[in-house]
This record gives structure tokens, C-alpha cells and sequence, in this order.
């Protein structure tokens, strides 16, 4: 059966996941059975410094985090696209090459564009 | 075939690396406290057991039996869903880790993608407890630690895939089989991608002087702020099991992981694994913090067209 390691190798994943879980989880439990529970309005305040808490707290906070978000999401899908071409690379040889800094070539222009637009100078 | 053995198998590894986790994260904690004390002159924990080497236990136990209190206006699933997703993925990292020649949880084919998948889960639970919190703080801290994780997240998977390029394998063993001459580090182009690493990995995981998601003075503790008792020593417990993954992956990427002689492989490791921990804290307590937009800066200006720059010579030098 060819199937057979990859479903042995994901299922030790898997065991991984549930003893993360489990990890945590039992630390709450045990916490909980032994720590006393007595909350009141002063204790479950927001901690601002000691002062009376001041509006929302969801505050507005600068664009910047968006877009630097936004070329994130750019650069780590390339990022998806280079891993299988690094393991194979030397097989495929020099037009892969090319074609690969083409592609590179491409989206760094557009980290100069952006960079040139200002979203690195914070306000 | 999926059968007992493996069940044992499975169990055992899991009891393991849960106990190594446990224990590492609370000498590590010890370790950075003696660390930063003598750094500043200071003697540090020295009272609970040989210098203070049993400090992490009583504050494990004082933080298992503190109440736990949830903020008013408080998120409440995010707010306690939070530190699992901050544990569970560095725990799920463990899985292919290579402590020695055979001694590794489970040698995927796809390792480097999977650790690089697994641990940018964390950015999320950090989030989700600066969200979660009600707390302003809280908030800015999620917010700055999720921008800086994500643009420090593009040059370190990079420093990677110079090393695969090099390895032709995502799997961790074979990465290490691949430096039985020389280690990677000695090679001139992966010396660049290790140092962009080691940077960028003291980045991902808030450690000055990339830690102003958590700058004492600004945020007082950042997006754990609002977190008491057994929820926040789980935010201490990722936080340096993190900092154990990232320095066990420099050591399997660009040290030769377990290689080295006369000594067995897991003590070869360990020691390459803590000796890049030990400069990582010195790093944390000799220099100041930044600010946000020059770190910002930093990542996309410099550390990224450079480490794009490296792997195009990288290309280059293989063809």
C-alpha cells in the first residue's frame, strides 16, 4: 500500500494536535479545581494604570497595519511558490531560472511602489 | 498500516515532548532571569534551591493557584481560546524536530513547509488576545505584534528556502545529512540567509530589540496584559517554547543540527540549541528597543530586498 506512510506520518501530526489540546486543557482543569473564584467590578476592570477606564477600547488605530498586511499576503503566497521550486530547481534547470526572478522581479517593483508611495513613513 | 505499536509509539512521543516542554520552558525562564540579573549586576533569583533553580517551580505552582480573572467586556470565547492557539502550534512544531539520528518525533517530507506553516499559527492567538482583552493596550500590542510578526514572517521564510535550494529537501533529516562536510554556516551565501534568519527569528518572537508588542514602558505587557493565572503562564510557556524552536531550527538548518563528534547526537544538539538561546538573551538584554516604524522599515526595506538578492545569487552560483 502506498498510502500507508503518509497516513501513519499525519496521524502522528494529528497526535500532536490533540496533545497541545490536551496539554493546555489540563492545565485549566487543574487551575480550576484548585484556585478560588471571586471576581467583583473593581478586580474585572480593564487595566488602564490604576484611572477610571476612558471610552471603548476597541480603538482606531493607523492604516499602515492594513496595508502592511495586504503586501503580506503577496509576498507569502510567492513565498508558496518558491518552496517546491527550491527543492526542484536544478532539475528544471536555467528557463526556470529566469522565469523565477522574473516573477521575483515583478512583485519587488511593487514593494518599490509601495514603499515609494509612503506606507513605511508612519505618521 | 496504522496499528498498537503505533498507538504506543504515538503516545510516548507525545508524553515525551509534553515533559521537555514543561521542563526546558521553566529552565529557560530560570536561565533568561540569571541571565539578564548578572548582565545588570545583579545575583537574581537566589533563594528557592541552588541559585534560585527551583524559582520556575514555586511560580508555576503560585500561577496554578491564582484567580483567574476575566476582564469586564471581555470577548469571551476569543479571550479564552486565545492561549491555545498560542500553545498548541509551537507543540505541533515538535513533531519533526530532529534531536538526533533516529530520535525525532517524525521525519515528514515536507518538514520546513510544515514548521513554517505550523508556527505562523501563534501570530493568530496573539491577536486574538489583544482582541479579545477589552483592554487598550491589549489591543495596540496584538496589533503591533501581528504587523511585525507577518513582515518579519516574508525575510525568514526566505533564509529557508536559500537553505532547501542548497539541501534540495524540505525534510529536516535529510537538511542535516546534507551538511556532513561543513556546516552551513561556513557556506558564504547561507551565512547571509543564517544571519537574516537569526534576525528575523528574534523578531518573530518578541524579543528586544524587536519587542515593542510587549515594551514594558509603553504597553505594560502588551496583549497579555489582561491575563491572569494559568492562562498566563501558557503565554509564558509558548513563548519560550517558541524561542526553543526557532534556535533548534537555526541549529538544523545552519549548525549541522545533531552532527559532531565523540559526543551522541541529542547532547551535540542540545548544546547548539542552547548556546544560540544563551546569545539570543544576551542580544535581549544589551540592546535598546526600536521604534515601530523603523522596525517596519527594517524588515521590508533592508532585510527583504536583500534576502531576495541572496537567493537570486544563491540561484546563480548552483546553476
Amino acid at each position: 500500500m502506498p498510502q500507508a506512510p503518509i497516513v501513519t506520518d499525519y496521524s502522528f501530526v494529528g497526535s500532536f494536535f490533540i496533545f497541545g489540546i490536551v496539554f493546555v486543557a489540563a492545565a485549566f482543569i487543574i487551575s480550576w479545581m484548585l484556585r478560588p473564584n471571586d471576581p467583583n467590578a473593581v478586580k474585572t476592570a480593564p487595566y488602564e494604570c490604576g484611572e477610571i477606564v476612558k471610552g471603548n477600547s476597541r480603538v482606531q488605530f493607523n492604516v499602515s497595519y492594513y496595508l502592511v498586511a495586504l503586501l503580506f499576503v503577496i509576498f507569502d503566497i510567492e513565498a508558496l511558490f518558491l518552496i517546491p521550486w527550491a527543492v526542484v530547481f536544478r532539475q528544471l534547470g536555467m528557463i526556470s531560472y529566469i522565469e523565477m526572478m522574473a516573477f521575483i522581479f515583478i512583485l519587488l517593483i511593487g514593494l518599490f511602489y509601495a514603499w515609494k508611495k509612503g506606507i513605511f513613513q508612519w505618521q | 498500516m496504522f496499528t498498537l505499536l503505533n498507538l504506543t509509539n504515538m503516545i510516548t512521543t507525545g508524553i515525551a515532548v509534553l515533559g521537555f516542554i514543561a521542563i526546558s520552558a521553566m529552565f529557560l525562564i530560570w536561565w533568561e532571569r540569571k541571565v539578564s540579573a548578572h548582565i545588570q549586576t545583579r545575583l537574581g533569583p537566589m533563594r528557592v534551591g541552588w541559585h534560585g533553580i527551583l524559582q520556575s517551580v514555586a511560580d508555576a505552582i503560585k500561577l496554578l493557584l491564582k484567580e483567574d480573572i476575566r476582564p469586564a467586556g471581555a470577548d469571551k470565547l476569543v479571550w479564552w481560546l486565545a492561549p491555545f492557539f498560542v500553545v498548541v502550534p509551537s507543540v505541533m512544531a515538535f513533531a519533526t524536530i530532529p534531536f538526533g539520528k533516529t530520535l525525532i518525533p517524525k521525519d515528514l517530507n515536507i518538514g520546513v513547509l510544515y514548521i513554517l506553516a505550523v508556527s505562523s499559527v501563534c501570530v493568530l492567538g496573539v491577536f486574538m488576545a489583544g482582541w479579545g482583552s477589552n483592554n487598550k493596550y491589549s489591543l495596540l500590542g496584538g496589533i503591533r505584534a501581528a504587523a511585525q510578526i507577518i513582515s518579519y514572517e516574508v525575510p525568514l521564510i526566505l533564509s529557508m528556502i536559500t537553505v532547501v535550494m542548497y539541501a534540495n529537501t524540505l525534510s529536516m533529516q535529510k537538511i542535516v545529512e546534507s551538511q556532513s562536510h561543513s556546516w552551513n554556516i561556513l557556506h558564504p551565501n547561507l551565512a547571509l540567509a543564517g544571519l537574516i534568519y537569526i534576525t528575523s527569528a528574534t523578531a518573530e518572537v518578541n524579543r528586544a530589540p524587536f519587542d515593542i508588542p510587549e515594551a514594558e514602558s509603553e504597553l505594560v505587557a502588551g496583549f497579555h496584559t489582561e491575563y491572569s493565572g494559568m492562562k498566563f503562564a501558557m503565554f509564558f510557556i509558548g513563548e519560550y517554547t517558541n524561542l526553543f524552536i526557532i534556535s533548534a531550527i537555526a541549529t538544523t538548518l545552519f549548525f549541522g543540527g545533531w552532527k559532531g563528534p565523540l559526543l551522541p547526537g541529542v547532547i551535540w544538539f542540545l548544546i547548539k540549541t542552547y548556546s544560540i538561546i544563551y546569545i539570543l538573551m544576551w542580544i535581549r538584554w544589551t540592546f535598546p528597543r526600536l521604534r515601530v516604524d523603523q522596525l517596519m522599515g527594517f524588515a521590508w526595506k533592508f532585510l527583504t530586498p536583500i534576502s531576495f538578492l541572496n537567493l537570486a545569487i544563491a540561484g546563480w552560483l548552483l546553476l
